[in-house]
């Protein structure tokens, strides 16, 4: 079928389309670079005040120091490491939590009061208590993070597990199907997009739970960073470490975003 | 003796709101082979029955015999079709087909050659690694009977096997379905809103009362036409006769 030549018509529209994406992309580009730029000329004519919002060659120069005393990918690691162990941590034990729950109603029904004040209180405002119990250290960040993400995900996954077709669930019990296997074979595949979706808010409050942590505790990391910079007053220090925050978090997301399709492909 | 034997089956519901009686008193005899379709005014317990045949839910009272004896469940003798084809959308059709199978732990070399004969069979071969939203409304509703068929079962369920289907694709598909099931030599007993259907497909139609439902009559559907399909049926001079007396029966007003 894709081997077919495609009429004129559909040739043009797929030029036409291709044309647009090309545009979209050039703008952004542009966008940003227009940004820097400007933020560079008016930081130079003194406009804006470079020491209060930084300047771009000045936090090249910033870059360029850390990284010679070799310490910018160990700060950039140490963040990543957290985020990614919060956010696995979260959604791992949130969809088992979620799964026990689906296999108790009665558990279920117990907890349920309990998890809506939990998904309600700011989980930051447990930071000192956790710093307290898990020492000043760097688990202390990850169980800040995974926090976080935990009752949002067995909220979420849960209400995805008991969204699944009744029916389905009855065609497996006419096949003598038990429990387990209801969930092996239809509860959980059917619930893998709600699951992954959840997979990428966690990136996103795992992110927060992290830098909050780094400020709260830590000794390196790009939080840390952050709030040292400001610390020191060093605001290049404090711009280079949010503008390599942000490539990281969209890296991060990307990711997660590829392994979306690839799980999902039985999808349209 | 008779294939199928329901005796006494009676229902009553239990929820907070109170108690439902949904059947009472349900009395049937199935013959091995025969095509029987239940019909009856909506909520008069129909898909609760079929449930109840299938094992998924048990009856206030009364018993069920399969050839003479008592069913247990689960009941590999029984297979049930439900309304929508219900296939997983994350599976290919064959992962589909082979899903009892896999849950009964029954996936060998033969049972895969089976299902392997009856995709061939019924035109689906090719569309093995396919998802199911690939597939047309009629190859699905084929793939989900033989999903059924894999496990060999000799009753065969159907509650409003088409109803999900458009006018056109549901004659066809009746048409299909109803070939697998002769050619399977499979007893089968469906449920259906639809006279029309009912009688283009059964041997004989069991019409139950309003809710509680019980047994009003029975009809046997004999058209006198040689090589019967539903299509055929349809155009056979004893179908309106039949037509009017179901209706009748039915006691169809519009209130
Ligand atoms: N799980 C249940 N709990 C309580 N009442 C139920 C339950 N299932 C069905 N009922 C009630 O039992 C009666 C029979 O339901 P059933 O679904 O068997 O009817 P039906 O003949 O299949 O209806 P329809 O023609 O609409 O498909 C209905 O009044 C329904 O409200
Ligand atoms: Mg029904």
């Amino acid at each position: 079928m894709s081997n077919e030549p495609y009429s004129k018509e559909h040739q043009e529209y797929l030029k036409k389309a291709k044309n647009r994406k090309t545009a979209i992309i050039i703008t952004q580009i542009l966008i940003l670079v227009i940004f820097f730029v400007q933020w560079e000329i008016t930081a130079k004519l003194k406009i804006v005040d470079p020491f209060l919002v930084s300047q771009p060659s000045r936090i090249i120069k910033s870059l360029v120091k850390i990284y010679n005393e070799g310490t910018l990918f160990r700060h950039i690691w140490v963040t990543c490491y957290e985020t990614i162990v919060g956010f696995v941590v979260g959604t791992l034990l949130g969809i088992l939590i979620a799964t026990i729950l689906w296999w108790s109603d009665f558990i279920c029904k117990v907890l349920d009061p309990y998890l809506v004040v939990l998904n309600a209180l700011p989980k930051i405002a447990l930071g000192p208590i956790i710093i307290f119990w898990a020492g000043n250290n760097q688990n202390s960040i990850i169980i800040i993070a995974l926090m976080i993400s935990l009752v949002v995900t067995i909220i979420s996954v849960l209400s995805g597990f008991q969204e699944v077709d009744e029916d389905k669930i009855k065609l497996l019990k006419t096949f003598g199907a038990n429990k387990f296997q209801i969930l092996r074979y239809v509860v959980f595949p059917a619930s893998i997009p709600t699951m992954i979706s959840a997979l990428k808010i966690n990136v996103g409050l795992s992110w927060v739970g992290v830098i909050v942590g780094e400020f709260l505790v830590a000794k390196e990391g790009l939080g840390f960073l952050i709030v040292f910079g400001g610390q020191v007053a060093q605001l290049d220090m404090v711009m280079m470490s949010i503008l390599i925050l942000s490539l990281v978090a969209y890296l991060m997301y990307e990711v997660v975003a590829l392994f979306e399709k690839k799980f999902v492909k039985w999808k349209s | 003796m008779s294939k199928l034997e329901i005796q006494n089956i009676s229902m009553t519901y239990h929820t907070k709101e109170g108690e439902t009686s949904a059947l009472s008193d349900i009395n049937l005899k199935v013959e091995d082979g025969e095509f029987i379709t239940i019909i009856g005014p909506s909520g008069c317990g129909k898909s609760t029955l079929l449930s109840i045949f299938a094992g998924l839910i048990e009856p206030s009272n009364g018993k069920i015999l399969i050839d003479d004896k008592e069913i247990k469940y689960p009941c590999s003798q029984i297979g049930y079709m439900l309304q929508r084809d219900h296939l997983f959308e994350w599976r290919t059709i064959y992962k589909n087909i082979i899903i009892g199978l896999e849950i009964q732990n029954k996936l060998d070399k033969d049972s895969i050659e089976n299902v392997e004969n009856m995709m061939k069979k019924y035109g689906l071969s090719s569309f093995k690694n396919y998802y199911p939203h690939q597939l047309s409304g009629g190859m699905r509703q084929r793939a989900a009977l033989i999903r059924t068929l894999a496990l060999n079962p000799e009753v065969l369920l159907l509650d409003e096997p088409f109803s999900a289907l458009d006018y056109q694709t549901r004659l066809a598909v009746s048409d299909e379905i109803y070939c697998i099931i002769k050619n399977e030599c499979k007893t089968a007993i469906m449920v259906s809103h639809d006279i029309a259907e009912a009688i283009s497909l059964s041997d004989k139609i069991v019409v139950l009362t309003k809710r509680p439902g019980t047994v009003k009559s029975i009809h046997d559907i004999n058209l006198e036409i040689e090589n019967r399909t539903p299509l055929k049926a349809r155009e056979a001079p004893k179908f309106r006769e039949y037509f009017n007396t179901l209706w009748k029966e039915l006691d169809v007003h519009v209130e």
